[in-house]
């Protein structure tokens, strides 16, 4: 028996790397997922800075893939798009700003308060004013997901959530930042100082030209503050991690950690007690942690199922929109 | 020598004391009380761990005396630091008095640094150290890396702890 699929229609504000790959995965996924899920995605409308392209049938690819085609954002902002053209699912993801959270906390306010569903990948709106949007998201009788925003592809949120329901969470503690997993792995595995690691990753796209955010711990303590308030039911912002960054890791404590039997590791580590602490730790070898490369892992601990440890890529457009994907698969399932 | 014991007392006033006046009756030297109040043994006793210095030949004639005030003697141990764990640091740890450092863990008498093995790369440069900590149980343990943490702080090391 073959019942007609739900047509669900989406926006994606913020057209970057995540947003590319948002439409990216949908264009190859979209027959398995309405043939699996029964739910067809079209995608309506997409904006960002430099303008908006919008159609309530469905955009064409070849429409989402020429950027000239789109209108100018003074005829269209990305609030427009929210607000005006019909559709389920607000996807947000423009840059994470933890300063004040803009422009994502405006599109997600936007899209709540016209009732859309929101997805989204962006950590700043979340760690500033995550029990505001929640409250709102349920006034509305509507959801705000955003797996896509801790571990990109690696499944925690909802794994703590939906599958492990029922566990009581002691800990949550891993590597959430790929560029800070990538520097400590080479100068492990090389022997080399950080500042030339650094510079590698900065060529080959792993760090970015200002790579304070990472190597300082800021973005890992975000993501904290993210699982703090999501599994634990806190009311966390960044001012209440403690946070060490990577910048004074040097070889030669990376060796005697080695001939000791340990790697170090940037590890953010969150309680039910309340403490919230990034810093580097020793990790043994043969712990499930130390995993090497830009790799980000968790390691879970519950009451009931004991440890539980997920490992996946942290980072990447693909990667980001296959935690959006599911996130927009699980509201109608 | 260093003794580590495990004494069991009655929940009555008073226990704590009667059990500690022998200890120094005979000389010893106590280090450490853990007083663990809100513990209880099966037979409702409350658990105590000393530390102590004594002279050797006097140990069987203590744990007499305490058995006769209605002490339960648990354990002796003279194999007494039980836990272990590597703690890495980074700093200028030589010459921000390195003794002092050791010896904030040492004088605890519940604690002691059993291993530190040190890389020192140019003078002006930063040095790193692996220093194994060794405590007679958890607690004392994870007190031990606090007090070491708390030291070192004030003198610009960076602390990395195990996971």
């Amino acid at each position: 028996m073959k019942t007609k699929p739900k047509t669900v229609r989406i926006s994606i504000i913020g057209f970057g790397n995540v947003g590319g790959g948002v439409a990216e995965a949908v264009r190859r996924k979209r027959e398995e997922i309405e043939r699996r899920h029964g739910i067809d995605i079209k995608i309506v409308g997409i904006a960002d800075l430099k303008g908006a392209i919008v159609n309530e049938n469905g955009l064409s690819e070849d429409a989402i893939m020429k950027p000239k085609t789109r209108r100018k954002p003074e005829d269209m902002t990305s609030r427009d798009v929210i607000k005006e053209i019909e559709h389920e699912v607000m996807v947000e993801a423009t840059p994470t700003n933890v300063e004040n959270g803009e422009p994502g906390l405006t599109h997600i306010i936007t899209a709540l308060e016209s009732d859309r569903h929101v997805v989204t990948s962006n950590k700043g709106p979340l760690a500033l004013e995550y029990s505001r949007l929640m409250e709102l998201a349920a006034k509305r009788g509507k959801e705000l997901r955003f797996e896509a925003a801790v571990g990109g592809a690696m499944p925690i949120i909802s794994l703590v959530r939906e599958n492990l329901a029922g566990n009581g969470i002691i800990s949550i503690k891993g590597i959430l930042n790929g560029t800070c997993n990538y520097i400590l792995t080479r100068m492990a595995e090389e022997g080399l100082p950080y500042e030339h690691v650094l510079k590698e990753a900065q060529e080959i796209g792993i760090a970015e030209s200002d790579p304070s955010k990472d190597v300082e711990g800021i973005d890992t303590a975000v993501k904290l503050v993210i699982l703090a308030n999501s599994v634990f039911d806190m009311n966390m912002t960044y001012e209440d991690v403690e946070v060490t960054g990577i910048t004074d890791i040097t070889p030669d404590a990376l060796k005697l950690a080695n001939d000791a039997g340990y790697m170090i590791k940037l590890i953010g580590e969150v309680d039910r007690a309340g403490g919230l602490k990034v810093a580097p730790r020793l990790v043994p070898k043969d712990d499930p942690l130390n995993v090497g490369g830009t790799l980000n892992v968790a390691t879970i601990k519950t009451d009931l199922a004991g440890d539980i440890t997920v490992i996946g890529k942290g980072a990447g457009p693909i990667e980001a929109a296959s935690a959006i994907l599911s996130d927009i698969i699980r509201i109608y399932s | 020598m260093k003794i580590s014991m495990d004494i069991e007392l009655k929940d009555i006033p008073g226990q704590l004391v009667r059990a500690l006046k022998p200890v120094s009756d005979f000389g010893g030297n106590l280090l450490s009380v853990l007083h663990q109040r809100d513990k209880k043994t099966p037979s409702g006793r409350i658990p105590v761990q000393l530390v102590f210095e004594i002279e050797e030949r006097r140990l069987d004639r203590l744990v007499e005396v305490l058995k006769e005030r209605g002490v339960n003697v648990a354990r002796i141990g003279k194999e007494r630091l039980k836990d272990s764990m590597v703690v890495l640091l980074i700093g200028h740890i030589v010459h921000s008095d390195v003794r002092e450092t050791i010896d904030s863990i040492d004088s605890t008498g519940f604690a002691e640094v059993v291993e530190l093995s040190l890389s020192m790369p140019a003078v002006d440069k930063k040095s790193a150290a692996s220093v194994t900590l060794s405590a007679i149980g958890k607690e004392e343990l994870k007190e031990a890396l606090n007090i070491l943490e708390r030291t070192v702080n004030k003198k610009g090391i960076m602390v990395i702890s195990s996971v």
